[in-house]
């Protein structure tokens, strides 16, 4: 018998929302307890900071450049590696429940696999894998499919529908009548994605995803070897919790973040120091991600909407931690604590008010890029606690898992399993992470590339809609924190610069041939 | 009005990428999640994998310039048009485009996304490799 995993996911969750990491709004006593008796990463940075390339990443153990989901709708092949078809065929039972999105979910043909299990009610495929077996999807033995909502055909929406269909009108309706991301605000400040949700929290997407999963772990036997990923659809907008839960957290009371500038001029003045998207996405002239809603002007945020907007997304971390641990009870009821590997993280950050700004895009900085990450070893494996300063990837998660399962790493993996301390880092000579951004949106392109190590954060612009290729980003993360201040072309650290540049280029990994087209807008 | 365009070359003749293309009843054989079609006329209803059906008025079919254009009927899509246009590359040779004009624009990338898809099965089916096994 080897080491069971439960992967916990949320999506588009800050760093700053744990207790554990020093957050103050959101209670999570359930998660800073794993952090505590566990591995607490400080400097835990995806990829990708959008869903699909991200969770690709995690499948698959690779980089968006060579898993080939360079941006959301770009579906990933089929026939991409996947850590949990390894984990399957070493015996491992495998499930999948909640937010997956490896493929679009905006698909009027019917042709992706997910939106297709979903509507026929099978749990696994039933046709023909991309190894000639028939049963399950990417490795998934069981599948159960969630979003950010009631619409659609997945499976929480089909249960919403048919168990309570006097819920479905109640969530936020994320996607205007222009089939755009919707801009229509609400709540009492009129932020954007934001709805007083009348919904009875044991109705709600978050108690739904932990009850099917302690719904699968009970058909498992005791003797089983498991892993599940838990995916959680929250604390991505829309910003509907149940409004019964609201009390938790006056939004009056909630404090501005330290990213937020006070006045729009000093917001200004920043984003002028940053290449130009910042500045024109800021002034409502250039959007570059389908998921920023086209019709919303981000200097028109308040600092109310961004109390009202923090105050909802802690809410919904507090959900998230109080449904893991209505999961972690029943592991343990179970008894089966011991041999659990519980790793918890999110896919990327939200800007929540950094830079006067909201939701995510094209922007290399701690909102989109600092992720919680803790690591609950089995307490039978006897590992001891650590907190981990050095940098690590979203893309060491699929080769922990092996480590975990005590598994021979496959030969697609591009990284190595995640450090348990800063000296095995070191032994390791683990000391970078590379993210990427690619999109392309009605003839806007924005390509970025960016490196973290040895305190510092640059990003270099390829050519693109508005940048010319020679712009770039360069912050060193102790001397700026909130990365307000851009020395990209500062001349007293430009040795740095060029350095960086060079490792940046000479890093990158191999790339998906033929590069995917994107099928849909997510 | 948004543009999504999908090409690719099939080393096939024009005249045999367009008795294919330019027939609209045969989309259910190669178009992914098309799962069935009838045409009247210069009316075409196709049905999706989704189970939506979706009426579409033929607005050319040009075996001579070897082109085809339709329209998806106004509902939620506002405008639509998709154009298929077949060119001789020689030797035997065509260079297939597949454009989609539409309104609102994110309806574009959902309609038009899938036409790169059609067009590979379009390229498997000609060049020798039969017809695909199942239509989702």
């Amino acid at each position: 018998m080897s080491r069971k995993i439960l992967f916990v996911t949320t999506d588009q969750q800050r760093y700053d929302t744990l207790g554990c990491n020093g957050g103050e709004l959101a209670r999570t006593p359930v998660v800073d307890a794993l952090a505590a008796q566990g591995i607490r990463y400080e400097r835990a940075i995806p990829q990708s900071v959008v869903c699909m390339p991200s969770r690709s990443t995690m499948l698959t153990g690779q980089y968006p450049t060579t898993h080939g989901v360079w941006m959301n709708g770009v579906p990933l092949p089929i026939d991409a590696p996947s850590v949990a078809a390894d984990l399957h065929r070493n015996g491992y039972r495998t499930a999948l429940i909640g937010k997956a999105h490896f493929e679009p979910f905006m698909d009027a043909f019917g042709r992706f696999t997910e939106n297709t299990l979903a509507r026929s009610g099978e749990p696994t495929a039933q046709r023909p894998w991309a190894d000639g077996s028939v049963g399950p999807h990417r490795g998934f033995d069981h599948l159960e499919f969630a979003t950010h909502g009631a619409a659609g055909s997945l499976h929480y929406a089909q249960w919403i529908g048919t168990q309570h269909p006097e819920a479905v009108g109640m969530f936020y309706a994320p996607i205007d009548s222009s089939w755009n991301v919707s801009a229509i605000g609400g709540g009492d400040t009129n932020a954007p994605q934001v709805k007083a949700n009348p919904i009875p929290r044991d109705w709600y997407h978050t108690d739904w995803v932990a009850d099917r999963t302690i719904a699968w772990l009970d058909g498992l036997d005791a003797d089983d070897d498991w892993f599940c990923w838990m995916s959680f659809p929250d604390p991505h907008h829309p910003w509907d919790p149940p409004e019964s839960e609201m009390a938790r957290v006056d939004w009056h009371d909630v404090p501005l973040p330290a990213g937020y500038p006070a006045t729009a001029a000093e917001r200004e003045r920043i984003l002028d120091n940053k290449p130009a998207h910042w500045r024109k996405w800021y002034d409502g002239e250039l959007v570059s991600n389908y998921e920023a809603p086209k019709e919303w002007v981000p200097a028109t945020l308040t600092a109310d909407q961004v109390r009202e907007v923090n105050a909802r997304n802690a809410v919904e971390c507090e959900l998230i931690d109080e449904a893991l641990g209505r999961v972690l009870r029943a592991i343990e009821a179970k008894g089966w604590t011991d041999d659990v590997d519980v790793i918890f993280t999110t896919d990327h950050g939200e800007l929540q008010g950094d830079f006067g700004l909201l939701f995510k895009g094209p922007y290399h900085v701690d909102g989109l890029m600092r992720l919680p990450l803790i690591w609950r070893p089995a307490p039978s494996a006897g590992m001891k606690p650590a907190v981990v300063t050095t940098p690590v990837g979203l893309v060491e998660l699929a080769p922990t898992f092996c480590a975990i399962a005590g598994i021979d790493a496959p030969e697609y993996l591009q990284a190595s399993a995640l450090p348990v301390d800063d000296k095995d880092a070191l032994t390791r000579a683990k000391d970078h992470v590379l993210t990427e951004w690619d999109s392309e949106l009605w003839g806007v392109a924005v390509h970025l590339r960016t490196i973290t190590v040895d305190g510092w954060v640059c990003t270099a612009y390829r050519p693109g809609y508005v940048h010319d290729g020679t712009e770039g980003e360069l912050y060193h993360l102790a001397d700026d924190p909130l990365q307000q201040h851009n020395r990209w072309s500062d001349p007293t650290v430009a040795a740095v610069q060029s350095d960086l540049v060079a490792r940046l280029h000479d890093l990158q990994p191999v790339a998906h041939d033929p590069r995917l087209d994107v099928e849909a807008p997510v | 009005m948004a543009t999504v365009r999908r090409q690719i070359i099939i080393n096939r003749t024009p005249d045999d990428v367009y008795a294919v293309l330019g027939d609209p009843a045969t989309i259910a054989d190669w178009f992914p999640g098309v799962v069935s079609a009838t045409v009247d006329g210069n009316a075409r209803v196709i049905t999706t994998g989704s189970g939506l059906p979706m009426t579409e008025e033929i607005v050319t079919n040009d075996a001579i310039q070897r082109r085809f254009q339709y329209r998806l009927a106004p509902g939620f899509i506002r405008d639509h048009l998709g154009t298929i246009d077949v060119f001789d590359l020689g030797d035997g040779h065509s260079l297939v485009s597949y454009a989609t004009d539409c309104e609102p624009a994110a309806l574009a990338l959902m309609i038009g996304g899938a036409t790169g898809n059609a067009l590979k099965e379009v390229k498997r089916q000609l060049e020798g490799q039969g017809p695909r096994a199942e239509k989702t």
